[in-house]
């Protein structure tokens, strides 16, 4: 059955094939040759990724580069070294097992039409392993692992691939005498191509279920499914329209530097708690706190604490500031507190009852009976000039700490909101809280 | 110059760019996202490629992909991303492959506490594929740390052609932190030494690391993840299985003197040492500060090469000492290699797993 190997000796090596008598994996990697033959591609710029199984020996019959590695990512392989180095031809070859473990990645590589070329072995079961049902095993079909009869539903392997913008699909059988020119298309196809030939496998699946070459072409038809080029769109390939979608000499974004541009008295690290609500800028206020300490010639960290929902339930800033430089860690008991919600009080109820007379709580009027051995300085938003938006209650409350227990100038406070974003709202943030 | 106001993710993405980073590959998870979203932003500007894989194991299947095909490639994750990478770090260690893993650590096992601090996969990504064989682990105590060990986890990875884990965790990764702009160490890594033609493997001397045969460069490779001999073919030769099982171990145990890394702050007279990595260094350091300043002649080590283990700089740190405090936010991991190397002293956990920081002053207790 082998073809005169001969003219494609640039490709096929020497190695006789191991596979069963009648197997139809000699018979597509001699189509396979025949097709890189006629494309006339450089042996080492082609490389082989094949899968686990039968189909996945492939490799070691051809003189093009090879890579050999886990059951059912030979598709995702074969997507970063075509992502690296474009110029390769990446070719897949995979059983119809890897159509199953590595489902996920099959869809996702049509999808983003990385430029391989994928050639499923389709031989109906798992024949290394001892003949058990795959994904693409006929409904009704005896196996290993169906002694019953088959009761899934075959995977419609171009179907799936088709659907989700695949640029080349096609099915056929091992047999098909236009396979090489076939395979050569698919390569030649600057998208996501992928031949679904379905074979014999002579040592399990054609015993089992009294198979023939014509129950291949039966069962297609019985089940519904076309065969021939089922799809060819031109489509640009996801390696292409990424470096067309980029600058790639745009250069990197360049750290933000803060400057000093004032000082501070504290002696000593403080640090300070913001309990708030998630999705009231709790995180932004505190950064800003820490920002101005910074431009104060002081050492801020900043540790956060929220659910995994981004909008709902608490959110938690721990601020240190010191006047030496420091590195993320736990803070201990705070010096100082802020309360701001019934979300945030939940969460800092038992830090506010260690709290002693030398340190300070911050909190609205709903909050002022609170339990705490701290002092407790209760600040009314109501009471200031001008209507105070929610989501600006933690910088109206932290304006008035910075004030009240000068940490650091209240001018730098304003110069880092005035450096950020959303920086009027901020500014008037601010004034307000001092003013309070 | 200033100073920045920037987190542990930051200074990863800063180091992975400037050691020449140019693929990565990432699926989104707590704790470690920040960092597939800046490598998103910034690699294709510098023409790199970032890529957000369709799971864990396509992403760090494409980094592998990438790198032979002459990329230096990084994937981060947390704890339930690593467990899916596991077939694949396999993979990368078999097939020799240079790749930068960052596990930004959360509380676990299973999803756990995503948004909670933990140090439970120390032992994890030391054995967390089948086979047991050596891998590196490098951990970050600080930001500017996390910048250069960044750097340091790529030059390693070219100089042993392995794995190598930046161990990191969900407050390092996300702490802000001030950081004077000169204090990052300038990073040098090595420039891949690769070949071309031939055989792709050697295991003779089983200590030597051949140079990385990449696709494209003009000759045909082999890339195998089944046990093989020098050229990349399939081989159940006894001779060759053991010569090529022994190189992958011996390349990097024969020269841990290549990776030790430690920060050793030893005072003459100290009757007990302090030893911890990660964010839990930075307890160690201010633990051992304290406790100076109230008298107690103490010795500190923060680890920042956990695997292999730094024995020589852990032996060095506990001459003389008899007891050796390990603080760790698990509840023992890595003080079992401590153990191993006390030879009779005694060896005290100060840990904590309920997704806080252990204060320094716990540390400060033990050591009264």
């Amino acid at each position: 059955m082998t073809v005169d190997v001969t003219p494609l000796h640039r490709y096929r090596n020497e190695t006789p094939y191991p596979f069963c008598p009648g197997c139809g994996h000699g018979s597509i990697l001699d189509k396979l040759g025949e097709a890189l033959a006629s494309l006339e591609i450089d042996p080492s710029g082609v490389v082989i990724v094949s899968d686990i199984g039968c189909a996945g020996l492939s490799d070691q019959y051809f003189d093009t580069s090879a890579f050999h590695g886990l059951h059912g990512r030979s598709i995702t392989y074969a997507t970063g070294i075509k992502l690296a180095r474009p110029e390769l031809t990446v070719i897949v070859i995979m059983g119809d097992g890897g159509t199953g473990i590595g489902g996920a990645h099959l869809i996702n590589a049509a999808r983003r039409n990385v430029g391989i070329t994928v050639l499923v072995f389709n031989n109906l079961n798992f024949g290394m392993t001892g003949g058990q049902h795959s994904t693409t095993t006929p409904d009704g079909a005896v196996t290993s692992t169906t002694p019953g009869g088959n009761l899934e539903h075959p995977l419609d392997i171009c179907g799936t691939v088709g659907v989700n913008g695949a640029g080349y699909v096609y099915r056929g059988t091992s047999f098909d005498a236009d396979l090489p020119d076939r395979i050569a298309e698919a390569i030649r196809h600057p998208g996501f191509a992928l031949l679904d030939v379905w074979e014999l496998c002579t040592a399990y699946f054609v015993p089992a279920n009294k198979f023939t070459r014509r129950d291949l072409n039966a069962t297609i038809d019985r089940l519904g499914l076309s065969t021939g080029v089922l799809s060819s769109r031109e489509v640009a390939d996801y390696g292409t329209a990424y470096r067309a979608a980029f600058d790639a000499t745009a250069g990197r974004t360049a750290p933000v530097l803060i400057p000093t541009t004032h000082a501070s008295d504290l002696a000593a690290p403080v640090a300070i708690v913001v309990a708030g609500s998630a999705g009231t800028k709790v995180r932004s206020a505190a950064r800003m706190v820490g920002e101005a300490a910074i431009r104060s010639g002081l050492w801020a960290t900043q540790r956060d604490d929220y659910p995994v929902t981004v909008k709902t339930g608490h959110s938690l800033s721990e601020v240190v500031l010191s006047p030496s430089s420091i590195t993320p860690g736990s803070a201990g008991v705070p010096g100082v507190a802020l309360v701001l919600s019934e979300d945030g009080l939940h969460k800092v109820r038992s830090t506010l009852q260690s709290m002693g007379p030398e340190t300070v709580v911050f909190t609205i009027p709903a909050f002022a009976g609170l339990e705490t051995g701290a002092r407790v300085e209760v600040i009314d938003p109501a009471a200031a000039d001008t209507r105070i938006p929610k989501a600006q209650l933690a910088l109206v409350l932290l304006a008035a700490m910075v004030s009240r227990l000068g940490l650091f100038p209240v001018e730098a406070l304003r110069e880092a909101a005035a450096a950020g974003a959303f920086s009027v709202e901020n500014l008037a943030a601010i004034d307000a809280g001092v003013a309070l | 110059m200033g100073r920045e106001y920037i987190d542990g993710s930051t200074a990863i993405v800063r180091g992975a760019l400037d050691a020449g980073c140019t693929f990565f590959a990432g699926y989104p998870i707590t704790p470690a996202s920040s960092i597939l979203m800046a490598m998103m932003r910034e690699l294709p500007k510098v023409g790199g490629i970032a890529i957000q894989g369709e799971d864990e194991i396509a992403s760090i299947g494409m980094c592998i992909g990438a790198t032979l095909a002459g990329a230096r490639a990084m994937t981060a994750t947390s704890g339930p991303g690593i467990s899916l990478y596991s077939e694949n770090i396999g993979l990368a260690v078999m097939g020799e492959v240079p790749l930068v893993i960052v596990d930004v650590q959360r509380l676990g096992p299973a999803t756990g506490g995503a948004t909670t601090v933990s140090q439970g996969d120390v032992q994890f990504v030391r054995w967390g594929t089948a086979g047991g064989f050596p891998v590196i682990a490098l951990a970050p105590s600080t930001v500017t740390e996390s910048y250069w060990l960044t750097a340091k986890a790529f030059d390693l990875a070219e100089r042993f052609r392995c794995p190598v884990f930046l161990l990191t965790d969900k407050e390092l990764a996300t702490t802000l932190t001030t950081v004077d702009a000169a204090a990052y160490p300038p990073v040098e890594v090595r420039a891949r030494e690769t070949g071309a033609g031939g055989a792709p493997y050697r295991y003779e001397p089983s200590d030597d690391v051949p140079p990385l045969h990449e696709f494209g460069r003009g000759a045909a490779v082999r890339f195998t993840g089944s046990t093989h001999d020098t050229g990349g073919y399939i081989t159940k030769n006894l001779q060759t299985v053991d010569a090529l099982n022994r190189h992958l171990s011996d390349k990097i145990e024969g020269h841990r003197d290549e990776i030790e890394l430690v920060d050793a702050d030893l005072e003459e007279g100290a009757v007990t040492l302090v030893l911890g990595f990660g964010v839990t260094g930075g307890a160690v350091r201010a633990a051992v500060a304290a406790a100076r300043r109230g008298g107690v002649q103490v010795s500190g080590l923060v680890v920042h090469s956990l695997w292999p283990v730094p024995e020589t700089a852990i032996t060095r740190a506990m001459a003389g000492v008899r007891r050796v405090v390990v603080p760790e936010l698990n509840l023992g991991l890595y003080r079992r290699e401590i153990e191993r190397l006390a030879g009779g002293r005694e060896v005290v956990g100060v840990n904590r797993i309920d997704g806080e920081l252990i204060d320094p002053a716990a540390i400060v207790e033990v050591l009264a």
